[in-house]
């Protein structure tokens, strides 16, 4: 059990976390350095569940959940992970300029979803596309911006799922505003901010941590270590465990299974509680593994071993939870054989929905740059247009 | 002579190399710049034969970057600094701005800030947002800081060097999407002054005056413009801050006329102080009022949007007729 979950044993009134004094956080660090930090995991690679202290503190958060809720996390994983392969052969076709795959990342991203309530904000980086999927936001909407057809291409009030950021770390400085404004609204819901190891490095991210303990904000840290920051491991952005950082802005940090996704939903459903009961922030750490490329321009050949990868392949959060289901006989072949179906179903529509994705109207260069309108924006629109009307009449 | 036919990423590879190679000081710090070599590969195999502690992988943050690099700049190295993209330089522009351009002056001249900031900048690589955008007006406008952009292979070899061996903060801007662009270096040949522009093509009705990405689209257009019995000169700017507006003079003396191309927005950019400058220097030999052709007053667009967003042979062509009608 580490210093700062132990803190998150009691959370229920006591407000803040146990102060920690110079010798303690020597003696942590110290700790860090001789052992493995533990992960909070509830389902084994092999799709056991774990029944030790630290899983005991957890399970209780997810005591309610079905085998229909457990083989709709499944269902979740399958069709995020079936949509992007699909956006990768896009990019691959042409059709795409660019895809950030989230290829193992599924548990860390439903586990952690599927704890929210409709009234959590969320706010993403770029590679969120489980978290969007669960949201409700139609997944062909997170292609425009990747086919190079807007900045966006969602209303982030719909499903309160923020646009994608592509600048690292900015987005936990929103989450933590908005958490703030929570808190001023006297409401209960929460915030998650997502983000990657490599983001735990920019000054954002710690202004954010500050911010949030400062104001007490109800928010939740989510950052998915998936080891790597394109070629640079995390060795490049930290030198102790990323959740014991917490404790230096006094709050709780917990590192978990970022493969098991019954632990990503437990560890976030007690981090939005300890939010919603006025207890601030909470960081978690995913600890897990971007299977494929950073992006599809990148080669991760001239920076990994494939022998790093093929041992985290054997940690699966997919096959993991299948083994649970067909161990505890809560899924049969008809039902892996009609997600299959579905599955397909989603690859197609994909496709057609992105190759059928018209480029957008040349004049949206200057739509929406103020809400108020501008003057010098209405000359240059109006000198554009008058500069391309005049091919049409030359030729 | 020792000519070598190689792109400008290879030529700015070459450079790094040389200066890692003649001066100890000299270090390469960024992210990714070391195993990967870079997003560009314009450092690879840098780490690989100068080790690790001359071409340093830096955590993932650009103020870090910048302010580490002028605290090393104080203890007596020549950072040179890569930033992954134009659009990431934001966080480190507080340093840039607050600090690194100031230092000098600050200490009375006490103190140097060797320092070099690359940044690939500039769009039509069809990327996602901040990755196309070209913020050189923003660190011209700045006291303290020099700012530059190679167009071509030979300058992107010899500029670099130079400005590594400037005993001032230098704004490296490299035009991305001219990096696989090949072109003569020379790499014996005696280097011209880093701020003095060039004549890349020369005429006698009208000036185009450019730097990075825009001088090769502009000779494209005094090519095409040639065909139709218009004898344009190109000028290569090279250095933004300082411009040399002795050069650009020179040529409008002779041609009467200028246009001024660059992918950042129209509205205050370089064009801007170019236009003002030449035309209180050139007033009565002036026949056409000085033209910008640029970027317009929005974020940069969708990559699909891009080609009708940025410069290309037709607006630079309009340009010149709309001058040459007057
Ligand atoms: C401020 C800034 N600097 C650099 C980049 C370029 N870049 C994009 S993703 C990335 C690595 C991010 O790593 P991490 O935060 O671990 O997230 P991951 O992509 O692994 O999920 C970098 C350096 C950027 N987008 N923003």
């Amino acid at each position: 059990m580490t210093v700062e979950s132990t803190a998150a044993r009691k959370p229920r009134r006591s407000s803040g976390t146990k102060r920690a004094t110079g010798a303690d956080a020597r003696k942590s660090a110290a700790a860090t350095q001789s052992a493995e930090p533990q992960l909070v995991q509830l389902l084994t690679p092999e799709g056991d569940r774990v029944e030790d202290a630290t899983s005991s503190e957890f399970a209780p958060y997810v005591a309610d959940i079905t085998a229909d809720d457990l083989r709709g996390l499944y269902r979740d994983m399958v069709l995020t992970r079936r949509f992007d392969s699909e956006a990768t052969a896009l990019q691959r076709q042409g059709e795409l300029g660019l895809w950030a795959s989230l290829l193992g990342q599924e548990a860390a991203q439903i586990g952690s979803a599927r704890a929210l309530r409709d009234d959590d904000y969320i706010f993403p980086t770029y590679r969120e596309h489980g978290v969007a999927w669960c949201r409700g936001v139609d997944p062909t909407n997170l292609l425009g911006m990747f086919r190079g057809v807007n900045h966006g291409g969602w209303d982030p009030t719909t499903n309160n799922f923020h646009l994608y950021t592509i600048v690292i770390g900015s987005q936990t400085l929103h989450a933590t505003g908005y958490a703030m404004g929570i808190t001023k609204d006297g409401a209960d819901s929460a915030v998650i901010a997502y983000f990657g190891d490599g983001a735990s490095s920019q000054g954002d991210v710690s202004e954010a941590f500050t911010f949030s303990a400062v104001y007490n904000a109800p928010v939740v840290f989510f950052c998915q270590n998936n080891q790597w920051a394109i070629s640079e491991p995390t060795e490049r952005q930290m030198r102790v465990p990323l959740y014991q950082r917490a404790a230096g802005f006094g709050f709780p940090g917990v590192r978990v299974d970022g493969n098991d996704v019954l632990a990503c939903l437990a560890v976030t459903r007690w981090a939005l509680e300890r939010a919603r009961n006025g207890e601030g922030p909470t960081l978690v750490e995913a600890f897990t593994y971007r299977m494929g490329a950073h992006t599809t321009s990148d080669d991760p050949t001239r920076y990994r071993a494939d022998e790093e990868r093929a041992a985290w392949e054997h940690k699966d959060p997919i096959e993991r939870l299948k083994a649970h289901l067909l161990a505890s006989g809560h899924a049969d072949d008809a039902f892996f054989a009609e997600l299959e179906t579905e599955s397909e179903t989603l690859g197609k529509r994909v496709r057609e929905v992105v190759r059928a994705m018209p480029d957008p109207d040349t004049m949206a260069i200057f739509e929406n740059v103020y809400a108020d309108g501008h003057a010098l924006v209405d000359e240059e629109r109006a000198q554009f247009a008058a500069y391309l009307a005049s091919f049409e009449g030359g030729n | 002579m020792a000519i070598e036919k190689m792109s400008i990423a290879k030529a700015l590879n070459e450079s790094l190399r040389k200066a890692l190679d003649t001066d100890p000081k000299v270090l390469i710090m960024g992210e990714d710049v070391g195993k990967l070599g870079g997003v560009f590969r314009i450092t690879d195999g840098l780490q690989k034969d100068f080790g690790e502690e001359r071409v340093i992988d830096t955590p993932l943050a650009e103020s870090g970057i910048v302010g580490t690099a002028i605290g090393l700049a104080l203890r007596g190295y020549r950072p040179v600094v890569e930033i992954q993209f134009d659009g990431f330089v934001f966080p480190a522009y507080d340093q840039i701005v607050t600090q690194l351009a100031k230092m000098h002056a600050r200490a009375l001249g006490k103190i140097k800030m060797p320092v070099v900031v690359r940044i690939p900048y500039g769009g039509a690589i069809g990327a996602v947002e901040h990755h196309s955008e070209s913020p050189e007006a923003l660190f011209a406008h700045v006291a303290g800081l020099k700012v530059v952009s190679p167009s071509n292979a030979s300058d992107a070899y010899w500029m670099l060097q130079q400005a590594i061996q400037s005993d001032d903060p230098v704004i490296f801007f490299e035009p991305k999407r001219r990096y696989w662009d090949k072109g003569e270096v020379d790499v014996e040949a005696i280097p011209g002054e880093l701020h003095k522009s060039r004549v890349a093509q020369a005429g006698t009705d009208l000036t185009l005056a450019a730097y990075g990405p825009m001088v090769k689209l502009c000779l494209e257009a005094a090519k095409v413009a040639a065909e139709e019995g218009k004898s344009i000169e190109v000028v290569d700017l090279r250095s933004m801050s300082p411009v040399d507006f002795d050069g650009i003079q020179a040529s409008v003396e002779k041609t009467r006329r200028l246009v001024v191309v660059h992918e950042a927005p129209v509205f205050l950019g370089v064009g801007s102080e170019i236009a003002a400058r030449i035309t209180e220097r050139c007033f009565y030999h002036l026949e056409a009022p000085v033209l910008r052709v640029g970027g317009f007053h929005s974020p940069y667009p969708p990559a699909r949007l891009e080609d009708e967003y940025l410069p290309g042979l037709d607006r630079v062509l309009d340009a010149v007729d709309r001058s040459l009608a007057y």
